[in-house]
């Protein structure tokens, strides 16, 4: 066997915030052979990209390579000059970053972004740089290649951009390419084509790659080794499907193990009473475009209903329509059979107080200035007039609920970690004794691992107090851990509704099945097998899919 | 292409408004004199009937609309007014001054620019070296002087321990172009070496903020030189911000020659405002403050239009 | 208290000069009389009598270090009363200033709709038009006393505060911790009084000591066009154009009060720099 490609050994990286330098890689080593592929896993602060970039040579501003070789095809990556890497960039080893959309420079065509690299590295001619993009772009399945690259970033969707830079970074036939989240930022029913896109294109020109990404299903697809990190250091590597199926350490395993906190219902009184009923809504922005159209659900007591869909599909704009923020063109909304003002600003504080929001970035949710006992005093006193000891009380009793301790009251959200702070806003919508909480993707910005604790309290809540939610999510996966009943939207529209079994059971609506089709599994067959079961459902048109 | 005509349209559309605000805002405000300009211009000596007389012969009798109609009119057609002060018609005293305070502030611009430019992309590109600290430092402090202290510090080097240039500028007409430019040598250097300061600094934060831009870190990922990067990919993208500065920095000096030819004994537009505002001579401050306002709202027009039709997003829509 | 007391120590040699520059201005501008070894108009010697450099000049009990101005007055005297009236002045402008544009700025970022449109609107309009030029028409109308000055000049400014506060209160108001307080039921002034205003300390701040040096330098400005504060009120403005002719002669007095604006304005101008840098971590700060 040959020698590997790059061999990175014992790497410590540092970084610098608040004056001074602290430890971001703690010294992890791998190797990568010619053609393969190797998936870097882990949750944010891991050390994934930093490692994946320092594999070009290259750390952000800000950050250090301290210490321990890049060995890239004989030349130390850490230590060669300049006008070296320079020389190696671009042509032996490319990078795929995260958003495309900021990656691109807005001021020139793709093309001419493209054939840089090439024409720049005297590669080759821009002509015949030019047919080589048209090429890709055929291959990688972008609609009009030959005249796509004409085009100026902005005027190219999202999911197309992302597979234009995948294209560009094959311009050179590059021996490594270092994807760095290349999905994470598409639709779910987009990232499949990236996807399956990348896997084509690496495939068929034996390129070796990191995969960095923290979604296991995602990089199981196409990596044939995995590394899983956290905090800057390695937890384990080994041959994909033996990761999937025999990890050693417990924190793959936790990764790894299906997010299922479904529990029995507890005994509810007025379990499955009406709450809230959604009737025909149909609203847009000031600007006349149509968010939603002929909207209609209902929430019973002690019930989670999902609304579900990809961006755009209107499931926030739902959320926004309930709460009053935005007053609907027709139809109504009826709270215990009571219609409510369309405007929060005409509801009494008693309605108000029944319905809470939680939010998904907990950060912004949260007052950068108060602390945790203010957030959760305020409703207190708004609504229940508690003051002085009999606040404390109960501030002291609902953070016991959300699972955290006394001393946090004094703590500001700055010193609180995201999950914690998640748990604050859960507190303080739980002050105001709510029957129903509209949940907006609550869990979308946090870990796996702590998403999965929030899911488990929400629950836990659930059976304890009654409470009803109405949880707006793009992810299938929290779905199907925590819903009783399912709405499926698309372009503003409900496409299916109905109890969570009957929903995710065969025969599906035809976007809905799009839809569950497209969630990674952890299977390393699974995107072959879904990319037949697409062309199948082109093929009946049901769904444009190379928008 | 129609939302980029529309956004230029708009900003004309909005420097139209302001002008005439801008000229309804000088003709109420002499209108809204206690008394009004009869009496101002008698002041002490104000009886009755010179004051009727005085409202006759100035118009002063016939409602408001009527005289802004007939002013604006006027000012169309290049009669300015006459001086309550000289007796003699505005647009003589102005017209030579103007053509002065332009010279002065072409002249400081001319110089100015360039070396704003490239001091602020250098101190970008080398952030945080000495050099851009020290010059930080320098245009901090610059930025912070009034324009006559200094103006004094370089009447008082250059001029008076060292006779090298003349500390008041003359202008007349019989002076050659080199003998101009000698004559306003201080003045134009004390608006270039503000002009300068205030420039370097704000381009500077342009470059950086595209500098910090992803595609900038993907170019450096494919293997571009860094001067291929600056010109390639940061330049276009600054061009707007910095035709932005460009043009805010030709606005503040069109404003900040008023100081410098007071300080100078200039004649330009300039001290001819804080004159007639001391004489409290309404008609040609009028005048002046059109002149001023104008220049000020069209600069800043041209640089809204300019920034609008560099940005490469705006120019090519979806 | 004491975080801020270790924030000062810890700060920066360059902000530190910036506040014992504006420290000693301060001193200056309460304690003038007792400072000050003349009263603010008294005549003591000839016009432009030498100072302490002068070893020819005529001696004076108390000495006049810095010699004498144009009509024969203590110059150090001047000054430290220039102190009082020009700082005073730029900070009574600044504060009505902002008062009136961060009212108006955040009821604009909180009602938004047609409030917002009209007085941001009409603000834009009065920002196209240059600020000098416009207090010199205003002032040549009205005339120049101090109230008058005061009031214009606050007004001209307030429109860069209410453009600021504005921008910043927007930039609060779509946080989500504002939508559940109006969601809570709270009310406008609770909103703003609560939620916005907190969170939008650090950049007023910074930018009231950014307004502030710009109001001084234009109050200075105008007095030495000789429209703002009239004589015999110690100025620094003014003094510097009482003085101007000087210069032609070598005598440096007029460099005096135009390098103690200078001064102070680079003071300012240091302290609000640092801050800056420092803004991101000064939340945790009480």
């Amino acid at each position: 066997m040959s020698e590997p490609l790059l061999v990175i050994k014992d790497l410590v990286i540092e970084g610098y915030q608040e004056e001074q330098w602290n430890g971001i890689v703690h010294g992890v080593s791998l190797s990568l052979n010619r053609g393969e592929v190797l998936g870097i896993i882990g949750e944010s602060g891991a050390g994934k990209s930093t490692i994946g970039i320092a594999s070009m040579g290259y750390a952000r501003p800000g950050c250090r390579i301290v210490s321990g070789s890049i060995n890239f095809d004989g030349v130390d990556m850490a230590m060669a000059s300049e006008d070296r890497l320079r020389e190696m960039r671009g042509v032996r080893v490319a990078y795929v970053a995260q958003s495309a959309a900021a990656s691109f420079n807005p001021a020139h065509r793709i093309v001419q972004q493209f054939t840089e690299t090439p024409v720049v590295h005297k590669v080759m001619g821009f002509g015949a740089a030019e047919q080589k993009s048209k090429d890709l772009f055929k291959s990688m399945d972008l609609p009009d290649p030959e005249n796509i690259g004409r085009r100026f970033p902005h005027q190219v969707s999202g999911g197309q951009l992302q597979r234009a830079m995948v294209a560009m970074a094959m311009s050179c036939d590059p021996d490594l390419i270092i994807f760095d989240e290349p999905t994470t930022a598409l639709d779910v029913t987009t990232q499949i084509e990236v996807l399956a896109a990348i896997k084509d294109a690496i495939r068929e020109h034996n390129t070796a790659a990191l995969y960095i990404t923290h979604d296991l299903a995602v990089v199981s697809q196409i990596a044939d080794r995995i590394m899983v990190l956290r905090y800057g250091n390695e937890v384990e590597t080994g041959e994909t499907r033996q990761m999937i199926e025999n990890p050693k350490e417990d924190y793959t395993r936790e990764l790894l193990s299906v997010r299922k906190v479904h529990q029995d219902k507890a005994d509810i009184e007025g379990l499955g009473n009406d709450i809230l009923t959604v009737k025909n809504i149909t609203a847009s922005y000031g600007n006349g475009v149509r968010v939603l159209e002929d909207v209609s659900m209902a929430v019973t007591k002690g019930t989670t209903v999902a609304v579900v869909g990809e961006s755009g599909s209107g499931k926030s704009t739902t959320a926004r329509v309930i709460t009053g923020l935005l007053p609907p063109e027709m139809g109504e909304i009826l709270f215990h059979g009571e219609p409510l003002a369309p405007s929060f600003k005409d509801r009494p504080q008693d309605q108000l107080r029944r319905i809470q929001m939680i939010y998904q970035m907990a950060d912004v949710a949260l007052n950068p200035r108060q602390k945790v006992k203010d957030v959760i005093g305020r409703p207190l006193e708004l609504y229940f007039g508690l003051k002085g000891d009999a606040k404390k009380a109960r501030v002291k009793e609902l953070l016991e609920k959300i699972e955290l301790g006394e001393n946090y009251m004094d703590r500001f959200p700055s010193e609180l970690s995201g999950g914690e702070k998640q748990r604050v806003c859960i507190a303080r919508a739980l002050a105001a004794e709510p029957e129903l909480i509209i949940c907006d993707e609550v869990t979308s910005a946090l870990d796996q691992l702590v998403a999965k604790g929030i899911l488990k309290l929400l629950q836990d809540l659930q059976n304890d107090l009654g409470v009803s939610y109405l949880f707006i999510t793009h992810d299938l996966a929290t779905v199907k851990a925590i819903s009783d009943e399912i709405v499926v939207m698309y372009q503003g529209k409900v496409v299916e509704q109905g109890p969570r079994d009957e929903i995710l059971t065969p025969p599906h609506h035809d976007y809905t099945d799009l839809l569950l089709s497209s969630v990674p599994e952890m299977d390393p067959d699974w995107l072959d097998g879904v990319l037949e079961h697409r062309k199948e459902l082109e093929a009946r048109g049901v769904v444009n899919l190379r928008t | 292409m129609d939302q980029l005509i529309a956004m230029v349209a708009k900003r004309l559309a909005f420097g139209l408004v302001t002008l005439f605000v801008i000229s309804l805002i000088i003709f109420l405000g002499v209108e809204l004199l206690p008394g009004d300009l009869a009496e101002a211009l008698m002041g002490q000596a104000a009886t009755d009937e010179n004051v009727a007389a005085i409202r006759a012969q100035l118009g002063l009798d016939r409602p408001a609309h009527t005289r802004y109609l007939e002013w604006i009119g006027n000012l169309m057609s290049g009669d300015l007014g006459t001086s309550l002060a000289t007796k003699r018609p505005i647009a003589d005293l102005l017209g030579g001054r103007l053509v002065n305070t332009l010279f002065l502030a072409s002249v400081a611009a001319i110089i100015a620019i360039p070396i704003a430019i490239t001091l602020g992309v250098l101190a970008a590109l080398y952030r945080e070296s000495w050099f851009d600290k020290t010059i930080s430092m320098v245009t901090l402090s610059f930025v912070s002087f009034p324009e006559f202290f200094i103006a004094y510090i370089l009447i008082y080097f250059l001029a008076v321990e060292f006779n090298v240039f003349p500390s008041f500028s003359k202008s007349t007409a019989d002076m050659t172009l080199w003998q101009q430019l000698y004559s306003i040598s201080l003045p134009a250097l004390t608006l270039i070496l503000v002009v300068i300061a205030q420039m370097m600094r704000m381009t500077r934060a342009a470059i950086l903020s595209v500098i910090a831009s992803p595609y900038i870190e993907m170019a450096t990922l494919k293997g571009m030189s860094r001067p291929r990067i600056i010109v390639f990919h940061a330049f276009p993208n600054a061009l707007s911000p910095v035709i932005n500065v460009i043009a805010l920095n030709l606005a503040y000096l069109v404003v900040g020659v008023v100081v410098v030819e007071v300080v100078f004994g200039y004649p330009g537009v300039g001290q001819l405002l804080v004159d007639s505002v001391s004489k409290r001579d309404l008609p040609v401050v009028q005048a002046s403050v059109l002149v001023f306002a104008s220049t000020y709202v069209l600069l800043n027009l041209l640089a809204d239009v300019l920034s609008i039709l560099a940005n490469p997003k705006l120019r090519h829509p979806k | 208290m004491n975080s801020a007391l270790k924030l000062v120590i810890e700060a920066p040699v360059a902000a530190k000069l910036g506040m014992i520059i504006v420290l000693l201005n301060v001193l200056a501008a309460v304690f003038a009389p007792v400072i000050a070894p003349y009263s603010e108009t008294e005549i003591i010697g000839d016009t432009w009598e030498g100072g302490f450099w002068d070893s020819e000049a005529p001696e004076h009990d108390p000495p006049a270090l810095l010699g004498t101005d144009h009509i024969g007055r203590d110059l150090f005297t001047r000054l430290i009363y220039g102190a009082r009236n020009t700082i005073g002045i730029a900070l009574v402008t600044t504060m009505l200033a902002f008062a009136v544009g961060i009212s108006l700025g955040f009821l604009a970022a909180t009602l938004r709709g047609s409030v917002d449109q009209i007085i941001s609107r009409s603000v834009e309009v009065l920002m196209a038009i240059p600020t000098l030029i416009f207090a010199l028409m205003v002032l040549s109308v009205l005339g120049t006393e101090v109230h008058i000055l005061i009031v214009v000049i606050a007004l001209l400014d307030a429109t860069r505060v209410f453009r600021i506060s504005r921008a910043v209160a927007m930039d609060v108001e779509v946080m989500e911790y504002v939508e559940v307080a109006k969601l809570r039921g709270e009310g406008l002034w609770w909103v703003m009084r609560h939620e916005i205003l907190p969170n939008t300390m650090a950049p007023l701040l910074a930018e009231f000591g950014l307004r502030f040096c710009f109001v001084f330098l234009f109050i200075a400005a105008l007095s030495f066009l000789g429209l703002g504060l009239q004589p015999p009120t110690a100025d620094w403005g003014s003094m510097v154009r009482e003085n101007a002719e000087g210069i032609n002669w070598g005598i440096i007095v007029p460099l005096f009060p135009a390098g103690a604006i200078a001064l102070l304005t680079v003071g300012v101008n240091l302290i609000v720099d640092w801050f800056l840098h420092k803004a991101s971590g000064i939340r945790d700060i009480e």
